[in-house]
């Protein structure tokens, strides 16, 4: 799926070099602290999201269409989930619309991330192909530009696709509603976001030392993504173990999940713990963050 | 040099390029067992609800899995293969050098594939399978020759795939942009191949047409023969009825787009 997104990409807007002045030219960066460089990787961030932006607008059909068609691969994973309780009523005990609870919190979740970040597991042909040092001398933190390298609006399928499945979720679930409930839907989808871009900045970090081997980021991400949309229930007991306490994808939807359907956690974590994500997510964009200045410290030019 | 000894060596080479990225290959090895693992549990779970769901029994539809978490690379049902290359060389105009060389195109691709074809399922077929084995019950054939049955129609569903991406590669000649193409492809070779969910398990007569669908004979049809499912023979000559129409397509399509070829000085 990655592959060719990013082959549609690259046939929509390949046109990288406008780039390099559009960021280099106007933006003194100095060094001043944390705050200014986030401030200005944020800045930097959106400008060259915003090139991108214009020049995937640049042929709108080809932009409806790739969009349209990340939207139908994302939607095959739920059109299976339809065809399985075709032949059953449930699945690990739970119903069709509560497992499409988790899947339309996991999708959008992830689809935030996606958007905003997908395109780090690119870093690794950087590294091979010795593009990334180009990014090295630019006064913009180099995060930033990875991060908006090919920034892809197209993305915004996947999202929608998983709003579709939540709205039916919400409209079809049987729910006592508290405010608290209420509350956990947005927090959990923005949260699960951080967390996922946390795997993502970390599955990066990961590349410089492995170079060839963004599948192994694609399992985490695009695996940590299928995997919550089934319940935990289904799943062995070590494995929801490390998902919960090792990469902590659980805090995604599964722990807050539970306690918006009602049910207990299998790990027989407090309920507490459903309010935990924010924090979860903050912990691991910061671990996140510490792996990858390891990881672009430990970068050697090809040379090339 | 013998025109089966050219193809041979284009064969060779194809499988040695790929050998050569040998930490992506335990990557994707490291990604399908994940994938496998994941659709493992769905599936026990599935199998628990409905004993003998499409015919097969828990220990079949975990084969099942494994089974096309080992085909995933050979079929290419997940990314692109050579068809990446062939529309890049049609965009940019090389594909006028290659028209000018002394070999058919078709078999020249058709050869470089099947190279690559056998080192996925070397390289990225059977350590998945071999952990699957290891961490779930599966109904494994204990003779060699239902292996046997089973590698000619991995063989001849490579076949397929090579065909039909053949034909979604040629369309850059009219497109140039293949893209759009070749996810249309993608999607409906996930849909239908039976990488989502066994087609058996597809409800009356979506189920009864997928199986006629050439993408059946890609990941559907070794299954069955290794499952002991399916008449090795008539599994054979479905996929090679699906193999000649979709070559001869191709070949139609080849010489009415070569015809087509401007070659642009400079």
């Amino acid at each position: 799926m990655a592959d060719l997104d990013e082959l549609a990409a690259e046939h929509a807007d390949g046109r990288g070099g406008a780039r390099v002045r559009e960021t280099a030219g106007e933006n003194p960066f100095g060094e001043y602290g944390v705050a200014g460089r986030v401030r200005d990787g944020l800045r930097a961030y959106r400008m060259i999201a915003a090139m991108w932006i214009r020049s995937t607008m640049a042929y709108r059909a080809s932009f409806a269409m790739t969009t349209f068609g990340n939207f139908a691969a994302t939607s095959f994973d739920f059109v299976a989930i339809l065809l399985m309780f075709s032949q059953v009523d449930e699945l690990g005990g739970f119903t069709l619309p509560e497992i499409a609870l988790l899947y339309g919190t996991s999708g959008i979740a992830f689809g935030l991330a996606d958007l905003m970040i997908g395109s780090m597991d690119r870093l690794g042909r950087r590294v091979r192909d010795g593009t990334l040092d180009t990014l090295l001398v630019r006064p913009v933190p180099v995060l930033a530009q990875v991060a908006a390298d090919k920034f892809a609006l197209r993305r915004l399928g996947r999202i929608t696709q998983g709003l579709f499945v939540l709205g039916y979720a919400l409209t079809t679930l049987d729910i006592a509603w508290t405010p608290a409930k209420v509350l956990m839907i947005p927090l959990m989808v923005c949260s699960g976001g951080m967390i996922f871009a946390a795997v993502f900045v970390g599955g990066a970090a990961f590349q410089f030392v492995a170079q060839d081997a963004s599948e192994v980021q694609n399992a985490f991400t695009y695996g940590g993504a299928t995997l919550l949309q089934y319940p935990p229930a289904l799943f062995a007991k070590d494995l929801v173990r490390g998902v919960t306490f090792v990469l902590p994808l659980a805090f995604v939807n599964w722990v807050p999940g539970m306690y918006v359907l009602g049910r207990p956690y299998p790990l027989d974590l407090p309920t507490w713990l459903a309010f935990a994500p924010p924090l979860v997510g903050v912990a691991c964009c910061a671990l996140a963050g510490v792996a990858w200045r390891a990881g672009l410290r430990s970068y050697r030019s090809t040379g090339s | 040099m013998g025109t089966g000894r050219l193809y041979a060596a284009v064969a060779a080479g194809g499988f040695r390029r790929y050998a050569t990225y040998r930490v992506a290959t335990a990557a994707g090895v490291f990604t399908n067992t994940v994938f496998g693992f994941i659709l493992a549990y769905t599936y026990l779970a599935l199998w628990h609800e409905k004993p003998h769901l499409g015919g097969y029994d828990q220990a079949q539809a975990l084969t099942y899995v494994w089974v096309g978490q080992a085909m995933f690379a050979v079929m290419v049902l997940g990314s692109a293969g050579f068809e990446e290359e062939l529309i890049e060389r049609i965009r940019t105009g090389d594909i006028a050098v290659d028209l000018y060389r002394p070999v058919d195109l078709q078999l020249w691709w058709l050869a470089a594939d099947m190279g690559r074809a056998l080192f996925q399922l070397l390289g990225r077929g059977v350590v998945p399978m071999v952990c699957g084995a290891f961490f779930f019950d599966l109904a494994l054939p204990s003779g060699p020759l239902p292996w046997l049955a089973c590698l000619v129609a991995v063989a001849l569903g490579a076949l397929v795939s090579f065909a039909i991406r053949y034909i979604v590669a040629l369309w850059a000649f009219w497109l140039l942009d293949g893209a759009g193409a070749m996810q249309i492809t993608w999607l409906t070779g996930v849909f239908f191949s039976g990488m989502l969910l066994p087609l058996n398990v597809f409800p009356g007569a979506l189920g009864d047409l997928a199986r006629l669908l050439p993408w059946s004979a890609l990941l559907q049809a070794p299954a069955d023969v290794l499952l002991g499912e399916a008449d090795p023979w008539g599994t054979y000559a479905f996929q090679l009825a699906w193999a000649a129409v979709l070559l001869a397509v191709g070949r139609l399509i080849q010489s009415a787009a070569t015809r087509k070829v401007v070659v642009q000085g400079g």
